[in-house]
């Protein structure tokens, strides 16, 4: 044993400097801005929403006036606060029923490999990129009343053309479509990318066993794309409970509050007229909805994964 | 697997209608952001009359005076500071912070992860007052980090999940016998992490840039002086001046999502490699 020691020649751990790989040091240097960060600017201003939402404050002084519930009472209280979360089931709806088989549709097609599927996935994805103000600028005038594409079309067929983001009646229909041109790309996207990571031997087995393409789709295909599917619902529910930038350059919430959403309503009736306290409780409103969603969505449905 | 490869041999009803939803698609969504960048090549009556097709004379001058116009350089200048800001902090730190989850255990670092983790969950929007006030009590109201960190800061979360799976991937045994060699954990990072992490800085880079480019909300609250807006604040202040010269507005609009365009077109495959990670592996 003695000669085994002697012989080492290791160097004795405790002769080496405290923390001589950096390891200590790493951890001390490397966390601590995005930590930092993180809190300052995201879990602070968090937990200051909740505590300015028990006031009546405009920014200036401290706060004091303190109103216990009352904001929460004004913004469920508030006409435009219902319509805006109608509207946000209703494009959470329409992102599910709409969206995403047609994503789904897209990508079944699209994956397989042919002249131009690159192309077009490509084509499809790119209104995603774009900012939601070009995108939202470029269908006002698609749906202008005088120079638009819409009216356009319209006049070809001998039809009046509809001011569809004047009406109540019609502007979150015209929303509705801007919101799928702009996403269901991204959706095809993460269809795309699950089923290319397929295993293809299942779906060999299928067509050696003789199934139709219904039966393939609907037996192999569908089941085990069931992860991508979740994934795609998660995200296309917190990105609905988001939308904003889409909504000002086209209708700015209007008109009579027709088309706000939640995160619109925010900003016109907190954010513009200073009253932080009441866009505070909206905040929260908003951070409470989307925290018990991911977390029940995580509990119930992601449970497998 | 391939349909349509032998299209060409027997007509197949099946291949016939996917083409044709194909195209139908296809469309729907070429045809607006076509006749937005023919548009900026039209007079306002042509535009009327002649929506879709080529400009019958191709008037050059819209495009020109956007050009050769100060606001437009500014407004991309200040757009690029950001964005460039905003990604290079936001791949120091967050690559650094992201080692250290996947190299370094520790005492609660696993909570830690899922301390940051919960940034996914909620947009900036929901504290978006609270971080107005904690911008100016910081004195960075009306500045361009004003805008940077809170951007950096909400696209924290999602950039360090996106590096450690990449960190986890490089064999162990490497950063262990570089350890035996005496190198620290640190020089590690610089030498052999960084370097082989092209792909994903790469990836995240670009997502960062483009969240940043594109972001509305945060600047539109943070800053005041029409000198440090960021284009998408500075086009919509162009179309309420010219609110019915469209053509000029088209002509703006693609002006200023070319930028975009063009990093797409070089880096597509970074962009849909992030984008989608979540998809193949939960």
């Amino acid at each position: 044993m003695q000669a085994v020691t002697l012989a080492s020649p290791a160097p004795d751990p405790r002769r080496r400097s405290f923390d001589a790989s950096g390891k200590l040091t790493v951890a001390l240097l490397f966390l601590p801005p995005a930590v930092l960060l993180f809190t300052i600017f995201v879990m602070l201003p968090i937990g200051e929403a909740a505590w300015y939402s028990g006031y009546n404050w405009n920014g200036f002084g401290p706060p004091r006036n303190w109103v216990g519930l009352d904001n929460y009472r004004f913004v469920f209280d508030n006409r435009a606060f219902g319509i805006a979360f109608r509207n946000n089931i209703l494009i959470i709806v329409v992102s599910l029923v709409v969206q995403l088989p047609l994503a789904m549709a897209l990508a079944i097609i699209l994956a397989e490999t042919f002249r131009g599927a690159v192309a077009l996935r490509m084509l499809f994805f790119l209104p995603y990129i774009l900012a939601e103000i070009a995108t939202g600028l470029i269908f006002s005038f698609v749906y202008d009343g005088d120079y638009g594409l819409l009216a356009a079309i319209c006049r070809l067929f001998g039809v009046e053309a509809p001011h569809l983001l004047a009406s109540p009646q019609t502007s979150m229909l015209a929303i509705l479509i801007v919101v799928v041109w702009k996403y269901f790309g991204f959706h095809m996207m993460l269809f795309i990318a699950a089923l290319q990571g397929l295993d293809k031997n299942l779906i060999e087995a299928a067509r050696i066993d003789g199934a139709t393409r219904w039966q393939m789709l609907r037996f192999v295909i569908l089941p085990l794309l069931k992860p991508a599917i979740k994934l795609s619902v998660f995200f296309a529910i917190i990105g609905s409970l988001q939308l904003f930038d889409l909504i000002m350059p086209l209708t700015r919430g209007g008109p009579a509050d027709s088309s706000q959403t939640i995160v619109s309503f925010l900003y016109n009736f907190g954010v513009t007229r200073m009253r932080i306290g009441f866009g505070s409780a909206v905040g929260v409103i908003l951070f409470v909805g989307c925290v018990v969603f991911a977390f029940s969505y995580k509990r119930w449905v992601l449970r497998d994964e | 697997m391939s349909d349509l490869s032998h299209a060409s041999s027997r007509f197949d009803p099946v291949t016939f209608y996917k083409a044709l939803f194909l195209l139908a698609v296809a469309l729907f969504v070429a045809t607006p952001l076509v006749a937005t960048v023919l548009g900026g090549f039209k007079s306002l009556g042509e535009l009327r009359t002649n929506p879709f097709g080529l400009p019958l004379n191709w008037e050059m001058e819209h495009y020109a005076s956007i050009l050769f116009s100060w606001r437009y350089w500014e407004l991309l200048r200040n757009s690029l500071i950001i964005a460039t800001l905003a990604t290079t902090l936001t791949l120091i730190v967050a690559s650094m912070a992201a080692f250290v989850f996947a190299h370094v255990a520790f005492f609660g670092s696993k909570m830690l992860l899922s301390y940051i983790t919960l940034g996914l969950l909620f947009p900036a929007a929901t504290a978006i007052l609270p971080l107005f006030i904690k911008v100016r009590d910081l004195g960075l109201l009306d500045s361009y980090m004003g805008v940077v960190l809170p951007q950096v800061a909400f696209g924290l979360a999602f950039s360090i999940l996106l590096f450690r799976r990449f960190f986890k991937d490089i064999p162990h045994e490497l950063l262990e016998a570089a350890l035996v060699d005496g190198c620290s954990y640190a020089n590690f990072y610089r030498y052999v992490t960084l370097p082989l992490s092209r792909p994903i800085l790469a990836t995240v880079g670009t997502i960062a840039f483009v969240q940043s480019w594109n972001s509305y909300l945060i600047p539109l609250v943070m800053l005041n002086s029409e000198s440090l807006y960021p284009w998408p604040l500075g086009i919509m202040i162009y179309q309420g001046e010219f609110s019915a010269e469209w053509h000029l507005i088209l002509a703006f609009i693609t002006l200023t999502i070319l930028p975009t365009i063009l990093i797409f077109l070089i880096a597509q495959k970074h962009i849909v490699a992030g984008l989608t990670a979540g998809a193949v592996k939960g």
